[in-house]
């Protein structure tokens, strides 16, 4: 018995100190030994080669045919004006009785049923499909028996991740955790100076690096010259809260949020030890001067890091952006716009909150294949005279869709859980009515 | 996706053989169907609900939204089983140009017919197959809102009923909807086309 307990002990020791050195050490000055280089080599691989295999058996047997662009019906393009002109060809226009005819509720009636079938909104909310299968087990919608070898992959595939992968990533991310509460609290008794700056961000980069180890995130920046400076606002689009470690590996930012309790509070007041965050109670969240004013104060301060702020105000799908909330616009900062995609082969990183809570959506990331991600840096942005600040927002949302290659949407991502306003129904109605009665310049 | 077979999914949705032959969908236009059916129903009950309608926002701004998923629901009833969605559904499938005239088959749930019935119960709530001067105010209420003001409704609603009602008993029956509307291209206007 007591055997069995030294040798257990003297396993850990060693895993540890393999863990250690081959991943924390050069995860903390930033250099690799290539391990995680090869795996997503292998995996490249494996996953070309499921898909040819899946695609042979696809043309032999007539299946169901699934598009990739996950449009199901066709839409005219026409607009409402359009439409309902060509029904009224016919009629004479009268002043008086207005010009409406029982056919204008056809094009309502249509463009309702359309959107029973197939919406632009809802379908953000949920993961994206995958024009392949990974082999990962949540993915498959439709798995029929294709080979023995690729069932042997799919099970090998379950093995590795869940029995040498997990443990592995789970290690790392509690050390990096522990490391950053740690670190910024021993930091955090520091007199101010620049040693103390340097060291906290220095900590930061450190421990946001091992936790992005402990998801095997594969991130890749580009134009690192546009890289967001001090006393900038920072905006990117928002598909999960990994999206801070994504980001926080390259550079140190100050992160806006509301206070929390549990171990999002301790991590909250650990950080704000060391260099100065923006943490807001529940309640002073509700008011917008408030708000503004302290974001103004930390921009205006040179000394100070770039804040972090995603403007969707929720978690989006990744494969569109929606509307920019104003507030952060309204400032007057520099505008540092960030796009992040993240390839959704090796693992879906959208956090689905009402399906997952955030400890199992951590574990499903961890129980994926990896993280890869691109990361694209944007010229800084202003705001230009006689632009609002809706405005700037949407310029804003469409360069970093752009860059992305996501679709650039106008609807409030807070649809998700929200009910659609009121006006908007307005605005349909406007339309219609400017249709029928026509406008006062028309008449008579 | 991983490689699929059209026979074992469809042993999952219910009365997929006998709705086929019905509506005219084809296997994977009901499979769609059917995967779209149980992405509204949120809480998968097999059931949806009339506010799991609402919560698509497209549909929720429509101005005559609330009586579209109104014609999905029966009088009394307040929930929706897959079958009874895609023969509504079905009404939307563009007409079959091919269809042979044999008086003895059925009528096609998309004929024309069937889609000017369609529409004339979003005008007629109370369902007694007339358009009264009442339920013609209420829908053009609900289509213009409070852009336009009272009298300009009524004189609206009264120049329609005028040009629609050839027998003269103020309200509007379904021939007379139906003639009403004889030149307008009805397929184009109140079909969905699936994409292959």
């Amino acid at each position: 018995m007591e055997d069995f307990w030294a040798f257990s002990l003297w396993a850990v020791r060693i895993w540890l100190y393999l863990v250690i050195s081959l991943i924390m050490i050069p995860a903390m000055f930033g250099f690799s030994l290539g391990i995680s280089e090869t795996y997503m080599t292998i995996l490249v691989k494996t996953l070309e080669w499921a898909t040819l295999k899946i695609q042979r058996a696809k043309t032999e047997e007539r299946t169901l045919n699934m598009s990739a662009s996950n449009s199901l019906i066709l839409r005219e393009n026409g607009s409402m004006e359009k439409e309902l002109e060509e029904l009224r060809r016919s009629r004479p226009k009268s002043s008086v009785g207005g010009d409406f005819t029982f056919s204008d509720c056809f094009y309502f009636t249509r463009r309702g049923i359309e959107s029973i079938v197939e919406d632009e909104v809802t379908q953000r909310f949920t993961s994206e499909e995958l024009v392949s299968w990974n082999l990962l087990t949540r993915t498959n919608n439709h798995f029929q028996y294709i080979s023995l070898k690729l069932t042997l992959v799919y099970c090998l595939g379950i093995f590795i991740r869940y029995c040498i992968l997990t443990p592995l990533r789970l290690t790392l991310a509690c050390i990096g955790l522990s490391w950053l509460v740690i670190g910024t609290t021993a930091v955090g008794f520091l007199p101010h100076s620049s040693a103390k700056s340097w060291l906290s961000e220095w900590v930061h980069v450190i421990c946001y690096r091992i936790c992005a180890r402990g998801l095997s995130a594969t991130i890749h920046y580009h134009n690192r010259e546009n890289i967001p400076k001090k006393g900038g606002i920072c905006v990117a689009n928002h598909t999960s809260p990994i999206d801070i470690v994504i980001l926080c590996n390259d550079a140190c930012y100050a992160m806006v949020g509301q206070v929390h309790g549990g171990l999002m509070g301790l991590l909250q007041r650990a950080m704000v030890r060391s260099c100065p965050h923006v943490w807001f109670e529940r309640a002073e969240m509700k008011d917008r001067h408030l708000v503004t004013k302290r974001l103004k104060d930390h921009v205006n301060d040179k000394t100070k890091l770039p804040i972090l702020i995603f403007p969707e105000g929720t978690c989006v799908n990744n494969t569109s952006v929606m509307m920019f909330k104003k507030g952060s616009f309204e400032i007057g900062a520099t505008i540092y716009p960030v796009a992040i995609k993240y390839d959704p082969k090796f693992g879906d990183a959208f956090w689905n909150s009402s399906k997952y809570s955030m400890v199992s959506y951590l574990l499903r990331m961890m129980t994926s294949w990896a993280l890869v991600c691109n990361v694209w840096y944007l010229p800084a942005m202003h705001q230009q005279e006689g632009e609002d600040a809706v405005q700037f927002a949407n310029r804003v949302k469409s360069a970093i869709a752009h860059q992305g290659g996501l679709v650039d949407l106008q609807w409030d991502g807070g649809l998700k859980r929200a009910k659609v306003k009121e006006t908007f129904k307005e605005q349909q109605q406007k339309k219609y009515s400017s249709m029928v009665v026509g406008d006062d310049s028309n008449s008579d | 996706m991983g490689s699929s077979s059209s026979s074992s999914y469809m042993r999952n949705i219910p009365q997929a053989q006998v709705l086929i032959h019905e509506t005219g969908f084809s296997a994977a236009h009901l499979l769609r169907l059917y995967e779209r059916f149980q992405f509204l129903d949120k809480g998968s009950t097999g059931e949806l609900r009339a506010q799991d309608f609402t919560a698509i926002p497209s549909l929720a701004l429509n101005p005559i939204g609330d009586r579209i998923i109104g014609s999905f629901f029966p009088p009394g009833q307040e929930k929706l089983d897959f079958p009874s969605f895609v023969r509504i559904m079905a009404h939307f499938r563009p007409t079959d140009p091919n269809r042979s005239r044999d008086g003895t088959q059925l009528e096609p749930v998309n004929s024309r017919n069937k889609k000017l019935r369609f529409a004339f119960q979003l005008y007629d709530q109370n369902g007694d197959g007339n358009i009264s001067r009442a339920e013609l105010l209420q829908v053009l209420r609900a289509m213009l809102g409070v852009q336009v003001p009272e009298e300009q409704l009524q004189s609206i609603a009264e120049r329609a009923i005028q040009e629609a009602d050839l027998d003269k008993d103020n309200v509007i029956s379904f021939d007379e909807f139906r003639k009403s509307l004889e030149k307008v291209n009805i397929d184009q206007l109140m079909s969905i086309r699936f994409l292959k």
